[in-house]
This record gives structure tokens, sequence and C-alpha cells, in this order.
């Protein structure tokens, strides 16, 4: 029997707190739904496991830093580093990456995955859905 | 606001690798399948991939040459990597089609394979059609689809008439939703001639291809016996693109988006333009063309530049009696990767193409920009009619299913 009403949000106990490590993600099933639990600089976020894209596993993807491209003051490129302050989490279907503090797709406005309200208490997080 | 006391369970496969069961990978797939109905839909996927590399050591024993043969087997006993990449160009430093370990279902389908009646490859593509709803996919290879890019024409049609043994003994015939179209050596228009009446009554041969990227003008005088044999046959001849990052042009790029880009569309249409301006679709009214692999916005774009052209220097294509576009128009095209950032260029695109008569669905799977069936459906501008043509009534037509 379904424990999710779509017209009634309820808050759900979905993993221990220490599951959901700093950087890292832990995902879970909750009756019909796949979500993924992600904790950035100490901020938790809930995604559901379906890309904008063609709606691939996203929250199944690798968690990478975005790609930043570096010019000097003549414009030149120096080259490519890792931005440390952006954490990305990137549809293993087809590399579409997303901003784990945002949902967001970076060039897409249209492609952003659906969140949900996510809390944690006495070292549980919920997940309200 | 209520807290329920139900529980979520840990997902099993909290990461995807290269080890992560195919099944799992396009789990996500079912969801389009109960949403579109995809169950009610006959559905031919056009262009998929098996691994050949992963077999490698099996098709270098079915080399007909018996000394380079030798020569091949000497590599894969005393070279290491050679077991994967003997007598090829596949060079695996070079492989950036999975973004920087982002999507690893390109880089490789490592995973558990417990069945042992069939070959691996076989239980890999089965996975992959039952989880996208697919009736029929037709199989290719992937770094043979490069072959026409060896230095050595000797060598590379004695790899491709190897490995063409050792597919159709091993894979084909093992599950008959498998099908393929063989690919030909077309540096020998002798061996492209024996190869057709080698495999064309396989039941799981239902066409052969030219693989795009390599440089001979297909109006040579010495491949029309070739187009004539196809005709008579009712077998389609298909263009599969592929990629370049050595050409005149891609040779300049620093990225390999932009090489990607380039080359898998490129390739094609320096075909098309030959085959089109030569009046080969004249010559051979009959036979089926199928351009596989470049997407579509290549179409409408070379339809208006060739049609412009013509339209001044007729002197140029002496055979053609009709507008290069309406020639473009009489063959086919697969769908992937299918170009959707603008829905009104897509119209338009549709539109010019004939889709709903000339498009065949295809996924590409296992490559990192496949399309899944789903993709189709959800297009806002198309029938019911148009949907059930392009994923799978239009290459029953094609392909006599």
């Amino acid at each position: 029997m379904s424990t999710i009403h779509p017209d009634a949000p309820t808050r759900h106990p979905v993993a221990d707190s220490d599951q959901v490590t700093e950087g890292g993600r832990h995902i879970v099933d909750l009756d019909a739904f796949t979500i993924g639990l992600f904790r950035f600089k100490g901020t938790l976020y809930a995604y559901e496991n379906v890309c904008a894209h063609q709606g691939g596993p996203v929250c199944q993807g690798r968690l990478v830093h975005r790609v930043v491209e570096m010019l000097d003051e003549a414009q030149r490129s120096t080259g490519a580093v890792f931005d440390e302050d952006e954490l990305r989490i990137v549809c293993p279907w087809h590399g579409a990456e997303y901003s784990v503090a945002t949902g967001m797709h970076p060039t897409q406005p249209d492609f952003s995955l659906r969140a949900f309200p996510v809390d944690e208490e006495g070292g549980t997080v919920y997940v309200t859905v | 606001m209520p807290t329920t006391g139900a529980a979520a369970t840990p997902h099993a496969t909290q990461e995807i690798t290269t080890r992560t069961d195919t099944r799992e990978i396009l789990a996500n797939a079912h969801r389009d399948t109960v949403r579109y109905g995809l169950d009610d839909y006959y559905i031919v996927d056009v262009d998929s991939h098996h691994v050949e590399l992963d077999s490698w050591p099996d098709v270098i024993a079915r080399i007909e040459d018996p000394v380079l043969r030798d020569t091949g087997q000497q590599m894969v006993r005393n070279w290491p990597g050679a077991e994967r990449t003997a007598l090829t160009t596949f060079a695996s430093g070079m492989t950036h089609q999975d973004v920087g370990g982002r999507v690893l279902h390109q880089a490789a389908l490592a995973e558990p394979v417990d069945e042992t009646d069939v070959h691996r490859d076989v239980t890999l593509v089965r996975r992959a059609m039952d989880a996208m709803s697919i009736d029929i996919q037709v199989v290719f290879p992937q770094p043979m689809l490069e072959i026409g890019l060896h230095p050595n024409k000797q060598v590379a049609a004695q790899l491709l008439m190897a490995y063409n043994s050792w597919f159709t003994e091993t894979i084909l015939g093992a599950d008959p939703r498998i099908k393929t179209m063989l690919g030909l050596p077309f540096d020998s228009p002798e061996a492209t001639l024996r190869t057709i009446r080698m495999y064309a009554d396989h039941p799981g041969v239902i066409g052969f291809l030219m693989t795009s990227q390599r440089s001979v003008g297909v109006y040579r005088n010495e491949y029309m016996p070739i187009y004539r044999e196809l005709e008579e046959r009712g077998m389609p001849l298909g263009f599969h693109a592929g990629p370049n990052q050595n050409d005149s042009m891609t040779s300049t790029m620093n990225r390999f988006l932009s090489a990607h880009a380039m080359s898998f569309v490129t390739c094609n249409m320096t075909h098309m333009t030959n085959w089109v301006i030569n009046g080969i679709g004249e010559r051979f009214p009959n036979l089926k063309v199928i351009w596989i692999e470049s997407g579509l916005a290549w179409v409408p774009f070379m339809m208006q530049r060739l049609d412009h052209e013509y339209q001044l220097r007729q002197s140029d294509a002496p055979l053609l009696k009709k507008m290069p576009s309406d020639y473009m128009r009489d063959m086919y095209y697969t769908s992937q990767p299918l170009e959707v950032t603008d829905l009104g260029l897509l119209e338009s695109t549709f539109r010019a193409v004939d889709a709903e008569n000339t498009l065949l669905y295809s996924s590409d799977w296992p490559h990192w920009d496949f399309d899944v069936p789903g993709r189709i459906m959800s297009i806002p501008f198309l029938t019911e009619k148009a949907k059930r043509n392009i994923l799978g009534e239009n290459a029953r037509g094609v392909f006599n299913l």
C-alpha cells in the first residue's frame, strides 16, 4: 500500500544522518520514488532520481566539482581547474550536470531536478513528499 | 505535518560504474514504457553497438590471409594490450567519449553475466532491448566503424571480413531480435561484392554498411556493380558516421566536443553530396539508402545548399531530373542524436525531410549520446501515426521485417 499521498505531504524518515556524508550522496527508495540525498558544505539536499534531459538516474552519477577555464589579463586561456565551491551531480546516461546546491542545469534554464524538502533531527534525515 | 512511521530503504546501487548491470543503468527507461505505453508499439532500433574488441583474439583467428593472421596472433600473444587492438588503429589514449568518466556505459559494460548458452554480448544486447522496450535491434561494432581510416587498405579489408565472419556466426542467430547491416570492405569492390553474396541470405543480415569515415568517392564506376547488387537484392545500404579527430578540419580542434560535433556529420555530408550530385539515385532508383548517426540538423542545411547551387549549375549535375532535396527525401535517416534544443527548428527539419515517412528511430546505445524511445514519444508536434512510423513502422518497410 502506498505511503505517498500527493495531496498530503508527509515527512518521512529516510536515512541515518551519518549515511549522508559531507560531499557525498545516499540514495533511498521511498515507495515509488528513488531519492538522492546529498550534503554539501553542511547543507542537505534531496532530489528525485530523474534527469530533466531524458529521465536518466541522475543521482547515481558521478559527483564532481564544476570545471572552470581560467583566463589571464589578456584573455588567454591558462587551462581548466575544478571549482571546489560548486559540487555537481552528473547524470550517468548522457552527462547532464546539475549543481547540488540548486538542482539547476548550468546552461539550460528549463532543466532542473525535482527537489524535496529535507531536514534532519536526532540523527535522522527526513524528506517531505 | 504528519511524520510517517514508514522508513525508506537504501537503493541497491548507490553509484553507477562500469560494472553496473545494464538493467540497472537503464531502469529509468521503464518510466517511459509505462508513461507512453511503449509495449504497445513496434520499436526497431536501427543503430546500437557491441564492443568487438572484447572478443578481438577470436576475430583475429578468422583472418583469411595466413601471414596476416599469424602476425595478428603474435601481436596478441606478445604485445601488452594488443589482445584488444592488434592490427587496428584504435587509440585507447584518445577515448574521450565518456566525458572524463562521467558517462561510464560508454567506457565499458563490464557487468557480470552468468548466462553461458550465448555469447556475453548477446546477453548485454538483450538486457538493453528489454529495458528500452525495443523489439528489434540493429547491432554494429565500434572501432570497426573507423576501419576506413586504416592506412593499410588490405589489412582493413581482411579485418572487416574476419569480423563479419565472427559476428555472423557468434552473435547473429543467437536471438532473432538481433539484426545487423554488415560493413563492406569498400576499398576492394571485389571483396565487397563477395561479402554481399556471402551474407545477404543470413536471416540476421538486413542490409549492408558503408562506414563513412573513409576517403573514397562513392561515384566511382567500380562501385556501380555493388549498388546494382544491393538494389536487385532489395538490401538497404547504410552510411554509418564515425569520429575523426585528425582530418583537415578536426585537426585544428582542441576539444572532443568540437571534433565529435563536426566529424560525425561532415563524413556523411561528403558522401551525401557525391551521391546526389552524381545522380546515383537516378541510376539505382530502387536502392534504399540510410544515413546513420549524424542526427538530422545537417539535412535541411544540405538540402538548401545543394538546391541553391543546382539551380545555377545544372551542367555540373547533368544526371539529375529533380532537385537535390527531392533525392534526399527519397532516402532514410536514423534519428540519433536528435537535436532538440529548438523545437521550432526541429519541426521544420521534420517537415523538410518528410520525417513521418523517412525517419528511423535509433538509440546508439551504449554510447554517451544515446536516445531512448521516449525521445520520439515526447516530441509535441508528432501525430500518433508519425510516432509509430518513426519508432518502427518505417523500419519494418525499409528492411522488410
